[in-house]
């Protein structure tokens, strides 16, 4: 601030300056420099304040993912020059079964974790909408996951997952089930990745329709019941139309957030983590990028694998641009 | 400026008691229309409280067993009596005091600025006129879809050639502001910062720093508070780019520690990695035992106008 009363001494006498405010500090003439300073506060201060953000986001956002293009174009070995290569990377990603393999993983694996956790989620909002009993231990029990790092609650899981030892093929042994090879085999090693992904977030979910159920207005409810609607079908009809904002931002963000996945299957992986398996059965877009950057050492390829992860967020977006207009439109009219 | 982060830490942890009051509110106005819960929706909640809790309660007990009882099977259901044994292997051998530190001082750093910078940014997006406000508030929802991974190679590069590579300021500096967090502070003090407020302490000749300290701080300080344990969780578990930007065996984050030791680094030893596991997530649970009602009301209420 004092640089800034140095900075400008100009002094102009603006008309829009407080006529008859004295102040607790009036120690010089109203008007003048105070007058000045005023409107330099008003003008300029939302933007001092909005600065850090995007200065922040320019330097580690902005112009990381620019450059991250530009590498995506050139051939660049790990500490090296790049050398212009041109669509040369992506074509590469076109040919290889890696990238189609690690893309189609990231597609199943993502439908495998979220759907099945959404819906779920919906369910348990639901059954907390009701009175309860110990209703706070009930929110803070499933929301414990969440307060679990995905290195912590996935080693967790690879013990109970063991094909040998692990809990889960014993209690499926109980039930006549036989030992599922969860870490070598293709499918139950994606479905144990998504028990991972959905244990986590599945609680957290919950709580946020759970506060969407709760401001959807009670006349609602109220002319159903006199329609003779049952309880499903005011769930159906009442509750689930309601909360569809809150449920497209859950299916965004969930799909943002499967698009990345890259913790959960390097960690249950163990030593063949980052090849997603020892056959990348497991192997995501991100493990892929990561062992492409830092195992192989080829940025550029790396970069490329990046800029199609951004532009699959950017399909989705637009999809759900569209979704979101569409259902507007359907309400409105 | 410097004074405001002085005293931040202390004021976001008071306000224990006023997140809650926001969403308490909302359940209460709604509780007319709620049903009673009849015994299956309790049988389905506590199946969902126990899958819930179970992975937890099965870290203590494989923590507690020596490395040959945990992958024998069947799987221990009951605690051990190795837990201290583990506990100072982990300690000592794996360095896991060191990556506690480490992580301590990552999320208070990243959570502290984060909270400062979002509730300055939330105010001037809720509450001050400036041009293009519309369009640089719909730019910060819009980076929150950029995933990290469009900029951990230009990064890894630039820490590389800082020196910072294995440093904690590489994992701490791209973390200062979320836009999550200056969007959370925005919703918030749309609503409960009036604007009358704002304007008796300009018409009283304060200038925006002042009313920032004693007009927006003491408004905001439940949302802060709820924001400052958000942030302080997420900084706490990330894995993606500290996985990059440090080495396990260097000065690792706790999550950096783990993945080491997952991927059997130091000892093959289950019952000491799941030790490992148990200490980065124990401080955690401990603040979700007493502060959870109010990171509930958090979660809720920055949730529902988004």
């Amino acid at each position: 601030m004092a640089t800034s009363v140095r900075a400008r001494p100009d002094g102009s006498p603006p008309p829009a300056a407080p006529p008859s405010s004295p102040g607790p500090r009036g120690r010089r003439s109203p008007g003048g420099l105070r007058s000045t300073l005023y409107r330099w506060d008003i003008k300029a201060i939302p933007y001092v304040f909005v600065a850090p953000f995007f200065l922040t986001f320019a330097a580690f956002g902005l112009f990381p993912l620019i450059y991250t293009g530009w590498l995506s174009l050139n051939r660049v070995e790990l500490g090296g020059d790049p050398t212009w290569k041109g669509l040369e990377n992506y074509t590469d990603l076109a040919t290889s079964e890696f990238f189609w393999n690690a893309l189609f993983n990231t597609f199943t694996i993502g439908v495998i974790a979220t759907v099945p956790q959404l819906l779920m989620a919906l369910g348990l909002a639901h059954l907390l909408n009701y009175k309860l009993r110990g209703r706070g231990f009930f929110r803070v029990a499933i929301l414990a996951p969440y307060a679990t790092s995905i290195a912590a609650a996935t080693l967790v899981f690879a013990q109970l997952f063991n094909t040998d030892y692990g809990m889960i093929n014993s209690v499926l042994g109980w039930v006549g089930i036989d030992p599922v090879n969860w870490e070598s085999s293709k499918w139950p090693a994606q479905i144990a990745i998504s028990v991972i992904v959905t244990w986590r977030w599945t609680g957290y979910n919950a709580l946020i329709y759970l506060a969407a159920m709760q401001a959807v207005p009670q006349d609602l409810y109220e002319a159903a019941s006199l329609d003779g609607a049952s309880r499903w079908r005011q769930f159906i009809s009442v509750t689930i139309p309601s909360i569809r904002p809150t449920i497209l931002f859950t299916i965004v963000v969930s799909t943002i957030g499967a698009t990345q996945l890259f913790g959960e299957p390097m960690l249950f992986g163990g030593s063949v983590g980052i090849s997603g398996g020892s056959g990348n059965q497991f192997q995501t877009l991100s493990l892929l990028m990561y062992e492409k950057g830092w195992v192989t050492g080829a940025l550029g390829q790396a970069s490329a694998i990046a800029w199609v992860m951004l532009l699959l967020l950017l399909l989705v977006g637009g999809v759900q641009a569209l979704v979101s207009r569409h259902n507007r439109k359907k309400l409105g009219g | 400026m410097a004074h405001t982060l002085d005293r931040s830490p202390a004021g976001s942890g008071i306000p224990a008691a006023a997140p809650a009051a926001r969403p308490g509110r909302r359940f209460r106005q709604t509780a007319g229309r709620q049903h009673h819960a009849g015994p299956l929706t309790y049988v389905l909640l506590v199946g969902a409280a126990f899958v819930s809790l179970f992975p937890l309660y099965w870290n203590v007990v494989a923590a507690s067993h020596s490395g040959e009882r945990v992958v024998e099977a069947p799987a221990p259901l009951l605690p051990g009596n190795r837990l201290l044994d583990n506990l100072s292997f982990a300690w000592n051998q794996v360095d896991m005091g060191e990556a506690l530190i480490n992580t301590t001082i990552v999320a208070s750093l990243v959570a502290l600025s984060t909270v400062l910078f979002s509730t300055l940014a939330g105010f001037a997006f809720a509450k001050l006129p400036f041009r293009g406000r519309g369009m640089l508030l719909s730019l910060v929802v819009a980076t929150m879809t950029i995933p990290p991974q469009l900029s951990v190679i230009p990064l890894y590069q630039i820490i590389t050639d800082l020196g910072w590579f294995d440093q904690l300021q590489s994992v701490v500096l791209p973390s200062l502001v979320a836009a999550f967090g200056v969007f959370f502070m925005r919703q918030f003090l749309v609503e409960a910062l009036p604007m009358e407020l704002v304007e008796a302490a300009r018409m009283d000749g304060a200038h925006s720093l002042r009313i920032i300290w004693h007009v927006v701080f003491p408004v905001a300080r439940p949302a802060m508070a709820v924001l400052g344990m958000l942030v302080f969780v997420q900084a706490w578990n990330d894995f993606f780019w500290p996985f990059i930007a440090l080495t396990p065996d260097g000065n690792p984050t706790l999550q950096v520690a783990l993945a080491g030791l997952g991927a059997g680094n130091h000892t093959v030893d289950h019952a000491v990695v799941l030790t490992g596991a148990l200490i980065s997530t124990v401080p955690l649970l401990l603040v979700f035992a007493f502060l959870g009602k109010h990171i509930v009301g958090g979660i809720t209420a920055g949730a529902v106008k988004s």
